[in-house]
């Protein structure tokens, strides 16, 4: 096949701005990473890009990881992230087995309401009043329950249980097993690819969620990790996690701690996101084939 | 092994079924699916509760909920949350800036995906392309507080961003304090985080076209760009229509979260949106009463829009979300 030279130049420049874009994408972390290993006084009369740490120190790391709000955060998030994400396993799955049958009694009716719920909802306030009345607020079941199923995640995973074939739903029947078994021994196994995008998109969902916390939640010891970050990174107060240092210092030190903050929040992603991506991509494309 | 009920023959089971009444019908088949059942019952629990039962607490929209009263014992009032709203002095102000957001979003954010994927469609080397990609989603998945305080950060007084400025020799300027940058940062903070992430599904719909469709118009001399007009775009329409019904919906509900974490007293005249609105009359201030109403117009207003994207989108397109 011949190239002309109207399609090289375009090849050229497309792949120019290619090149800009993961410029663009990548360098405010590559700025963090790098400001976060530098030397907090160098960082603070340094002016412009920086393409190397300057200087070499873990000190803004060692005062993120000793601070206790940050370690408790960490803590809070993870407890929210593993029953959060337990908890919306396990209610979508019953959902979506329930619904994927064909013989159940008003199933159209019920699928309908739940996808009603995607187009019409009660707002905040109705909502935030409901989770007062259950006696939720400021618990940590208020992050976990309220959130149980997301609708467009069980209408994803309804239709990869419909693609089991039948015969093997029947055959365990036969063998004596009740619905139960049937979803759990026969069904999820077969389905694990879905699961495991479901498993990475609420897992994701729950450790980068801050908005609940901040409506359910008035207890700083259950503040979930991202709260925190709020408080360090937008509201820009850092006091906390310095004591001892001269208020000079503490100026340039806030900015490295905030920086060592966002690698250490954000690390468990950073470092699981190569292996994951083509789950997450997997994900997209099973939800765009629904129906 | 003695013969189960759920065993027999479907031919036979039907013409039982027959003679049976409706009732004693229906008590045999919650019998016999009885466990399907149980676990239909968390989940209907759990959307009767946490979904419809806000639809039913809206009510307190139309009264003067206090808590003590409960939703029930409330008193009626009508429409005078409504009115109030409505003839309020931010009523404007909220929905010009909630419509502008999501008009911009709708002009630049939504077809920056679009351009996006169909320039890593025209990428030849495989290599290169999943490289590009692998990059531009990672953003989608930082959560919007670190974004946005990365924003903070860089674009703060002696930020990087005016560190730059002032490097090329312009003045610096206080991006987040200033009302007329905050549409601009709100937008291009969406696109360079949502932009990679967005182009996944136009690149799956891409994928499905019939290659034959490329080779018949290669023979009958067409570039890329015409190959493109011609066969990429119109075989993607379909999902672009879907996603961007499905935009239409989400109209006013703009993001509230990034929002509030963006803006501040300084930035409200652009920034305030309605959300955000509710948000602070009603959780810190309490009136909910108030507020509830204000939430009511706003998800009848993106249930309107949704309803009819999808009907205007059924009527010229034949595609449709239902």
């Amino acid at each position: 096949m011949r190239i002309s030279t109207s399609e090289r130049v375009f090849g050229g420049f497309n792949a120019l701005l290619m090149v800009i874009l993961c410029f663009i994408t990548m360098y405010p972390f590559l700025y963090v990473l790098f400001a976060s290993l530098s030397d907090p006084a160098s960082v603070a009369k340094h002016r412009g890009l920086l393409l190397i740490p300057l200087g070499f120190t873990l000190d803004a790391y060692k005062a993120v990881l000793d601070n206790p709000m940050i370690s408790t955060g960490y803590r809070n998030t993870i407890f929210y992230v593993v029953a959060g994400t337990a908890l919306n396993l396990f209610m979508t799955a019953l959902g979506a087995y329930a619904l994927s049958r064909r013989n159940v009694y008003f199933k159209d009716f019920f699928m309908f309401a739940i996808v009603f719920t995607m187009v019409f909802h009660g707002g905040l306030i109705p909502t935030y009043l409901v989770v007062g009345n259950l006696g939720l607020l400021n618990t940590p079941w208020a992050l976990i329950v309220p959130g149980a199923i997301s609708t467009f995640n069980l209408i994803i995973m309804r239709t990869a249980f419909q693609q089991v074939p039948i015969s093997l739903e029947e055959s365990a029947r036969m063998d004596g097993a009740n619905d139960f078994t049937i979803l759990f021994r026969v069904i999820i196994p077969l389905s694990m690819p879905v699961i495991a995008v479901m498993i990475l998109w609420y897992t994701v969902g729950h450790w980068n969620s801050y908005f609940s916390a901040l409506i359910y939640l008035r207890d700083r010891e259950l503040y979930p990790l991202q709260l925190i970050l709020r408080e360090i990174l937008v509201n820009n107060n850092t006091d906390s996690m310095m004591t001892g240092a001269s208020t000079l210092d503490k100026m340039d030190v806030g900015e490295t701690i905030k920086y060592a903050t966002i690698i250490v929040s954000t690390l468990p992603i950073l470092v699981l996101y190569p292996f994951l991506q083509k789950y997450f991509v997997k994900g997209v494309m099973i939800g765009a084939i629904k129906e | 092994m003695a013969m189960m009920e759920n065993e027999l023959p479907v031919r036979n089971r039907a013409k039982s079924y027959e003679k049976e009444s409706k009732l004693a019908f229906i008590i045999k088949d919650l019998n016999r699916n009885k466990f399907i059942y149980i676990m239909l019952l968390p989940v209907l629990a759990y959307y009767g509760i946490f979904h419809y039962g806000p639809m039913y607490g809206l009510q307190i929209a139309f009264k003067d909920f206090s808590p003590a009263l409960g939703i029930w014992g409330s008193e009626w009032v009508g429409f005078q949350h409504f009115t109030e709203f409505f003839n309020g002095f931010y009523f404007w102000r909220l929905i010009k800036n909630t419509l502008l957001i999501n008009i911009y979003e709708l002009l630049f954010a939504f077809p920056a995906a679009i351009v996006l994927a169909l320039l890593l469609n025209e990428i030849r080397s495989n290599m290169f392309k999943r490289v590009v990609q692998t990059i531009s989603y990672l953003p989608h998945f930082i959560s919007i507080v670190v974004v946005v305080g990365m924003m903070v950060d860089f674009l703060a007084r002696d930020g990087l961003i005016n560190q730059l400025l002032v490097m090329f020799g312009f003045e610096s300027i206080a991006f987040l304090r200033q009302p007329e940058w905050f549409r601009f940062l709100f937008i291009s903070s969406g696109i360079w985080q949502g932009i990679g992430w967005g182009s996944i599904i136009y690149l799956a719909a891409m994928a499905t076209i019939d290659p034959t469709l490329y080779e018949a118009a290669k023979m009958d001399g067409a570039g890329r760009w015409k190959q493109t007009l011609h066969i990429t775009l119109p075989g993607i329409m379909p999902t672009i229509v879907i996603l961007l019904i499905m935009n239409m919906g989400s109209m006013l509900s703009v993001g509230s979260e990034k929002v509030l974490l963006m803006y501040n007293a300084s930035t409200y005249s652009t920034a305030d949106v309605i959300s955000t609105y509710v948000y602070r009359k009603g959780i810190l201030e309490a009136s909910y009463s108030y507020t509830a109403a204000v939430g009511l117009f706003n998800s009848v207003i993106s249930f309107i829009l949704i309803v009819s994207a999808n009907s205007i989108s059924k009527r010229v397109s034949e595609n449709k979300l239902w």
